[in-house]
């Protein structure tokens, strides 16, 4: 369905070029839940923008690379064509509830906008589609929420206004961007349920970026890997989680605290993400990696198949297979 | 990358753990972004020059025998065109001009043009900082006390005794020393027998103490009421009433521009302490035991400065359009003194014969104002982290 | 609301009682007397001095001076001390003669400052917006008696119209288009004057809250929905850059009693300004502090009507 393929996007600075997204890969096929993990700065966030066409072009620069949308590739789409995409086919929802929100329109404003921008319709039919969206995604009361602003509204309500926004027209592929981050933890359960839900009811691809494994291992059901702008793993939640064949992935699962833990020290990766204007040369992780060989300094590694859709970017680990 | 010592090295990879120094100091990264703003580089580059030529002017025009002399009148010269040469038949030797021609004309008194140009240079740059130095200073103090003690409030007896001060100061200046100075130490009595008061820690139940330590409104609501007063008063004929009551002179066309501009300056510093307040190194330092003046000056007021700096830098200019102004309609630095406005101003009768007493100081003014301007715009795209691009 | 309202009347008539006071105070404690009652100038005589003086109540002390001048003001019997003429009539011929300069220069400001400032933001960094940044800076940093000089030069020498004064003297029995073209033409000048300097500053405060506004969230979000561009900027961005601007609409009241001195004395306006710049020179007390005061009431006043629209169109603060 949606299939970005070596995708390359730079932010050119006056000083140095940050090569936030160098060369990633990765598809959500239709009716799947796909969840793209990565620390902050990987990139994640920018390749979601890129798909929609909105990631500021002044310092932001597409380097190469193609976004296909059921073949087309959207990259090659004029301004006009492209705001037939979004919204309609693809939409997305923001890490930021408490300011995505449009402050002095209300929240029946903002939602009919999203549905009155692609169909036509009446008034009233506009305001029924209206109160269902709001009664989809958990809002009591939805007729009078209607008439609400958005600073009237808590977090994970707004957040949830978002999300109707989102499904206002029925889109084929819905990207989540961290959606619950800033919410409290009660509230995420909450949003990542009525994910589920509606990704069951209403057939939609969801691309959901987050850093969190709690949460993949919950909906995803394939999970890609980023790191420093390259995707080093991808493969089915179970592969992921019971074998995984990267440094990193093994670093980030060694990470999570479990019951199993308990009393030792927590794991943590060693080093920090590299800048993205100053990368190593070769693969990106050896700085941190404790399977690091000399080769891993100079050779930029392939992607190395472990069957069943399970491909990682670790030579080393592959021939330790 | 560099390394330093200041951060500890994982035992295992060898690698640093913390976060690392930034690669370039806070300097060095004004340095460049003042670079990359051209504009604000050729205000700051135009405003040097200024400043050296308002220094060179100050030294070769003051004295009993300058270099160049602002004040000679030549009255067979008079509107000479600029780079004309003197008549030499016409003027001793001592009259000729310094550099053999007239650079940029003579007025209508005959007098050198160029020279008064240098003198009024020293005047307008003075006269911008002095005024805006005092602004700056009151805006900063009242801007401070109200956005940190602002929610104090202002006793009855606060006020009493401040009533009584500013008599007693009034009386004393006026003359009638006595009672000046009577009242003035009843003043200063009762604020320490307040002190006292308070260590001895007395309550009391008499209902006339009660009546004086009664609370009114805030500070803060003093100081804002005190800023809305000044500005209904119409800033410029504010001045121009108060410049033209009193005796004309330098120092108070300075301190009157002064008094009348620091209401920006207080509401910026305001503004920026209380939300300053909120923030938790406010509560740490004072859960340190840091006395609250310090943290004001010490902790909140550098963060203030921001704004401050690019009103002031904008004040600056706009106090020499002020100036200009009032000399302009004939309330400036009193003559013989030249000043730019002074300058255009004996021009403008002769703006058909002799436009270049109009041209020269005009097109001088504007370049002086037009750096001033671009160089505070540049500061505050510098010094607005949220205007600059990241990524 | 209505308590909000309520106290901020109370304030403001607080504030306006000091005003008066202060503003009082300033004028008689300066040195210097009004020219009929100093004694040092030759025309009048001691007799008439000191008949002057009681006239003027200026024998009296000081805050009896205050009761009788405010009561006059409301009144409506103060006079000038200069030509006798009652001092509201004389404010408002003057008043009525600033009027069209003042709405002129604010329908140009305020009609091309937003467009001009609109478009900066949107194409940031392009060459609109970088020639109008230059002439902005241009244009409030020229001292305005400059620039007049330089429009009154090129205008008499292009078109051979005369600038100065209200209209032509000595028009006479001319025909009515004749007589409105006149007045036209002295018109625009002062207030093309009176305007570039609004327009180039409003329009960089427009500009930079554009600005502002575009890097927010919110405005992401209508991209993502599919908005077509006009809709993003002009209908999202825009209705949330302008509230600071509609708060600004209330404080041009006092752009009413003010007229530039500076621009009046140069086109020889009978305007409001050198109305009381020549009281100022005069010491005509009433004028002065008639001025001061319907000053400070506007100030006031604007004020006010600015918090009470701020408050109607952020909804943020309403509810």
């Amino acid at each position: 369905m949606l299939s970005v393929q070596d995708l390359k996007i730079y932010f050119i600075g006056d000083r140095s070029v940050a090569r936030a997204l160098d060369g990633a890969s990765y598809e959500v096929r239709t009716g799947e839940t796909v969840c793209l993990v990565g620390e902050s700065g990987c990139g994640k966030t920018v390749s979601a923008l890129a798909i929609l066409g909105i990631v500021p072009q002044p310092p932001g620069k597409v380097m190469g690379g193609k976004v296909l949308l059921d073949g087309q590739n959207l990259l090659d789409l004029d301004e006009e064509e492209m705001q037939q995409v979004r919204g309609k086919r693809i939409a997305m929802v923001f890490q930021e509830p408490m300011t995505s929100l449009n402050p002095v329109f209300t929240i029946e404003d903002q939602i009919s906008e999203a549905i009155m921008v692609h169909e036509k319709a009446g008034a009233n039919e506009i305001r029924k589609r209206c109160i269902q969206l709001l009664r989809d995604v958990g809002i009591p009361s939805p007729e009078e929420r209607l008439k609400d602003y958005p600073h009237q509204l808590s977090g994970g309500q707004r957040q949830r206004v978002m999300i109707a926004m989102a499904l206002a027209c029925n889109p084929d592929v819905m990207i989540a961007d961290e959606p619950t981050t800033a919410l409290d933890v009660t509230v995420q359960a909450q949003i990542l349920r009525l994910f589920q839900e509606l990704q069951q009811t209403k057939r939609m691809s969801l691309l959901y970026i987050t850093h969190d494994l709690g949460v993949v291992a919950n909906i995803a059901d394939r999970i890609y890997v980023m790191y420093a702008g390259i995707i080093v793993e991808q493969g089915d939640t179970s592969h992921i989680f019971q074998d995984s064949r990267h440094p990193y992935t093994q670093g980030l699962l060694a990470s999570l605290p479990s019951r199993t833990k308990r009393g030792g020290a927590l794991h943590s990766i060693p080093g920090l993400v590299p800048d993205p204007s100053d990368k190593p040369l070769g693969c990106p992780f050896h700085p941190r990696c404790s399977f690091a060989v000399k080769s891993c300094k100079i050779k930029f590694p392939e992607m190395y198949d472990y069957g069943e859709g399970h491909v990682s970017r670790c030579p080393v680990l592959y021939n330790k297979k | 990358m560099k390394k330093t010592d200041t951060h500890t090295l994982h035992k295992e990879t060898g690698l640093e753990e913390g976060p690392l120094p930034p690669k370039e100091s806070r300097t060095q990264e004004f340095w460049r972004l003042l670079r990359k703003n051209r504009l604000a580089l050729a205000g700051l580059i135009i405003f040097v020059f200024f400043f050296s030529i308002a220094l060179a002017g100050l030294v070769l025009t003051s004295g009993n025998k300058p270099v160049f002399d602002p004040a000679m009148v030549r009255l067979q010269e008079k509107l000479r065109p600029p780079l004309s040469h003197p008549h030499l038949e016409a003027i001793s030797s001592e009259e000729t001009p310094t550099l053999g021609i007239y650079l940029c004309g003579t007025d209508d008194l005959g007098r050198d043009v160029f020279s008064r140009m240098l003198q009024g240079a020293w005047v307008s740059l003075t006269v911008g900082f002095v005024a805006v130095g005092i602004a700056v200073l009151i805006g900063i103090v009242l801007g401070g006390i109200s956005g940190y003690f602002g929610r104090n409030p202002v006793r009855v007896d606060h006020i009493l005794v401040a009533c009584i001060v500013f008599v007693g100061a009034g009386l004393l200046i006026g003359g009638v020393f006595l009672a000046g100075v009577g009242l003035l130490c009843i003043g200063c009595a009762y604020v320490l027998f307040q002190r006292w008061w308070k260590k001895v820690g007395g309550q009391s139940a008499t209902p006339l103490i009660r009546l004086f330590s009664a609370e009114t409104f805030s500070v803060d609501t003093l100081i804002m009421r005190l800023v809305d007063i000044m500005l209904c008063f119409p800033v410029f004929f504010l001045i121009l009433t108060v410049v033209a009551l009193l005796p004309a002179s330098m120092y108070n066309i300075m301190i009157v521009i002064g008094l009348t501009s620091w209401m920006g300056t207080t509401r910026f510093v305001r503004a920026e302490l209380l939300s300053l307040r909120e923030q938790d190194f406010v509560t740490a330092a004072k859960a340190l035991g840091v006395s609250d003046w310090r943290i004001i000056f010490r902790h909140m007021i550098p963060n203030a400065m921001a704004p401050v700096l690019v009103s002031a830098t904008i004040g600056i200019a706009s106090a020499i359009l002020i100036e200009a102004g009032l000399s302009f309609l004939g309330f400036g630095v009193p003559p013989p003194h030249a000043t730019w406005g002074n300058v255009l101003s004996d021009g403008k009768r002769f703006i058909f014969d002799a436009p270049w007493l109009t041209f020269i100081p005009g097109f001088a003014i504007l370049i002086v104002v037009l750096a001033f301007n671009l160089f505070g715009e540049g500061l505050r795209d510098i010094l607005n982290p949220k205007l600059r691009e990241r990524y | 609301m209505l308590s909000f309202i309520g106290r901020s009347i109370i304030q403001k008539i607080i504030t306006l009682f000091f005003v008066m006071v202060i503003s009082f105070l300033i004028i008689h404690l300066a040195p210097g007397e009004p020219s009929q009652v100093d004694p040092l100038n030759p025309k009048f005589t001691p007799e008439m001095v000191e008949r002057f003086r009681s006239a003027f109540h200026l024998d009296k002390p000081l805050h009896v001076q205050f009761v009788y001048f405010y009561r006059d003001l409301f009144t409506g019997k103060s006079v000038s001390w200069k030509d006798n003429e009652p001092v509201l009539k004389k404010i408002g011929e003057r008043f009525l003669n600033s009027l069209p300069l003042f709405i002129l220069a604010t329908i140009l400001t305020w009609t091309l400052a937003f467009p001009i400032g609109i478009r900066s933001a949107i194409a940031r960094g392009g060459v609109y917006d970088r020639s109008a940044t230059f002439f902005s800076y241009l244009f409030y940093s020229i001292p305005g008696f400059f620039f007049a000089y330089i429009l009154i030069l090129l205008v008499v020498n292009t078109f051979h119209v005369p600038v100065i004064g209200m209209k032509t003297f000595g028009f006479g029995d001319v025909s009515v288009l004749r007589t409105v073209m006149d007045r036209v033409w002295h018109l625009l000048l002062p207030s093309v004057l009176g305007a570039t300097v609004g327009i180039a500053v409003l329009s960089r405060y427009v500009r930079s809250q554009m600005l502002e506004v575009e890097g927010q969230d919110y405005v992401r979000t209508a991209k993502a929905k599919g908005l077509p561009s006009e809709q993003v900027h002009y209908k999202h961005a825009l209705r949330n850059a302008l509230l600071p601007f509609v708060t600004m609409f209330g404080l041009m009241l006092p752009g009413l009693i003010g007229g530039s001195v500076i621009i009046e004395s140069i086109f020889s306006w009978p305007g409001m300004g050198r109305m009381a710049f020549e009281a100022i020179l005069a010491r005509d007390y009433p004028i002065i502090l008639s001025v001061n005061f319907i000053s400070a009431v506007l100030v006031l006043a604007g004020t006010f009507i600015s918090d009470v629209l701020y408050m109607v169109v952020d909804p943020r603060i309403r509810l």
